[in-house]
């Protein structure tokens, strides 16, 4: 079983994205919800972090706060899965845990 | 007669994460009743609050991002983003929503509020203020 990452804050004001990536056993999944969405767009500074680590984890972002952001599905980094809420609640189902960096 | 200053509102904040991005706002469209030179600065996470195409129906909060066009309205005018801060997250004017307000002086014509400064203007700007307020 492995550990369901959630992030919350954008990876320019926290680090906690950083230490994620750093922490996050490979194969397990990281999930960005609210602020923490702005990592999943294209063209900036942390895109290639993300980029590398849709390689060795599965990256999800939550739809809703996308849209809310007035990111658009087009501009998501390749190789994240967009989740609705309640491909939220079944993420967290299927993992054994769930740690949130805050 | 009374003594007008220049007042500079500083927002760093992404828009729906917490609740600053909308206070920044409230205390701005309150302030501009008081006949004070404004400007607002958006600087960090703050460009985030003017992003186009804001959509909140999905996570049930109030979608303020509409109000800011508003903002020319209430003679507000100079709106400052920080170029290096929309290059860190890949964005350009393009991706901002147009904010226009209407120039009494050049017969009503519509102007842009948005100037896309440096860092070395914003902090000439900065630098020039009376009051500066942040959020």
């Amino acid at each position: 079983m492995t550990t369901l990452h959630i992030i919350n804050k954008s990876p320019f004001e926290k680090n906690s994205l950083d230490t994620c990536l750093r922490l996050a056993k490979q194969g397990s999944a990281i999930l960005l919800i609210e602020d923490g969405i702005y990592a999943a767009q294209k063209n900036t500074a942390v895109g290639d972090k993300l980029a590398a680590a849709a390689a060795t984890h599965s990256l999800y972002a939550l739809a809703p706060d996308l849209d809310a952001r007035g990111i658009g599905k087009d501009e998501i980094i390749d190789g994240i899965s967009l989740v609705d809420y309640d491909g939220f609640v079944q993420l967290t189902t299927q993992t054994s845990g769930v740690q949130s960096w805050l | 007669m009374a003594v007008i200053k220049k007042f500079l509102y500083v927002n760093r904040k992404a828009p729906h994460g917490s609740i600053f991005a909308l206070e920044s706002l409230e205390v701005v469209l309150i302030g501009a009743a008081f006949d004070q030179e404004v400007a607002l600065a958006f600087i960090d996470d703050g460009v985030y609050q003017l992003m186009r195409n804001q959509d909140t129906s999905g996570i049930g909060t109030k979608n303020f991002s509409a109000t800011y066009k508003a903002l020319g309205d209430y003679d507000i005018s100079k709106i400052y983003v920080e170029k290096e801060s929309l290059d860190l997250r890949g964005l350009s004017k393009d991706n901002l929503m147009p904010l226009t307000w209407e120039d009494e002086d050049d017969d009503w014509a519509e102007k842009d509020s948005i100037q896309v400064v440096s860092s070395t203007e914003l902090a000439e700007i900065i630098d020039n203020q009376d009051v500066i307020f942040n959020f």
